[in-house]
């Protein structure tokens, strides 16, 4: 970078920055979603809800989301592009923190062969009642086997479950073969 | 039997099974980077006390979080003890949950639901 680029490079971090504010994004992270980083951000968020005292039933309820949010991305996320410098399980991951709501938001790339099923499901989720994820939940556990990733297709029923909202989701075309799937949950903090 | 006693960390739980002295116990949290492979010889155990099992057994669950690829193994687990007590044997679950944790007290409700298992929800104070 020349002397130039080096500004235009630093007015875009402090531009970055000032969206960040923006949008109250606490954590934003792009990459590979492992089990070490699926630690350390839940952690953290822990322990800065712990500092600002946010009751302990929302603190639970983020626990969850940002769990099931990370680990699907960990497990279902698909590679887009050269494998040289983008990998399956990788996405982008936030936690934006609000007056009256927490978000948890990931994207990632999938194969456009997904989004008719993925769609159907989370649509169907979010047609349910209480009482009626329940109900999904209990028999997707009885009669889903694992897969061979280890995931239970419980994650995004559960979310809808501990946030009481509809989950919002979003696909974004990247070429012929795969788009961008956008989805975001909101846990009130007004427990 | 073997004795299994595994010390839990910030993201798998404390097991013990210990048939002499009649302790079953899993508590604490539960999200393992792989939970079919942390679970196995959980129930790999529990198939081989099946063989020989004690004529009563109270199994205690006390976690404080599970996420949802490990309430799957949860299950498996409970369906052992179910097989166990359908059998003929004495089974008991006892579930415990912190007193203020709704979810996890439902979430009891909802493994006694599924399985056929005498089942006693009993909650604590953190």
């Amino acid at each position: 970078m020349d002397k130039s680029n080096v500004k235009g490079f630093l007015e875009f971090v402090y531009d970055f920055y000032r969206s960040m504010k923006a949008h109250e994004i606490t954590l934003v992270y792009e990459g590979e979603i492992t089990h070490q980083i699926t630690k350390a951000f839940t952690s953290l968020t822990e322990s800065n809800m712990a500092k600002e005292s946010e009751a302990n039933s929302v603190q639970k309820k983020v626990f969850h989301v940002m769990v099931e949010c990370l680990q699907n991305i960990s497990k279902h996320a698909d590679s887009f592009g050269s494998d040289d410098f983008l990998f399956a399980g990788r996405g982008i991951f936030m936690v934006s923190k609000g007056k009256n709501d927490y978000h948890v938001t990931t994207g990632n790339v999938i194969e456009n062969d997904k989004i008719e099923e993925l769609t159907k499901m989370l649509n169907q989720i979010n047609t349910l009642d209480k009482e009626g994820l329940k109900q999904l939940y209990k028999s997707q556990m009885k009669e889903g086997r694992l897969s061979e990733k280890g995931g239970a297709g419980l994650g995004f029923i559960d979310i809808a479950r501990k946030t009481g909202n509809k989950l919002e989701f979003y696909f974004l075309p990247i070429d012929e073969g795969s788009s961008f799937f956008l989805l975001t949950s909101s846990i009130s903090r007004n427990a | 039997m073997e004795v299994i006693k595994i010390k839990g960390t910030d993201d798998t739980p404390t097991i013990i099974l210990d048939k002499n002295n009649g302790i079953f116990e899993i508590s604490g949290r539960s999200l393992p980077e792989d939970v079919s492979t942390f679970y196995e010889p959980i129930l790999n155990w529990l198939d081989d006390y099946q063989e020989e099992a004690n004529d009563k057994t109270a199994f205690a669950f006390k976690l404080v979080y599970f996420n949802t690829a490990s309430s799957k193994l949860i299950l498996d687990i409970l369906m052992k003890l179910e097989e166990m007590h359908e059998s003929g044997k004495e089974v008991l679950i006892k579930w415990f949950y912190p007193e203020d944790d709704e979810d996890m007290e439902e979430a009891g409700e909802e493994y006694a639901d599924i399985v056929d298992i005498p089942f006693e929800q009993i909650s604590y104070t953190l």
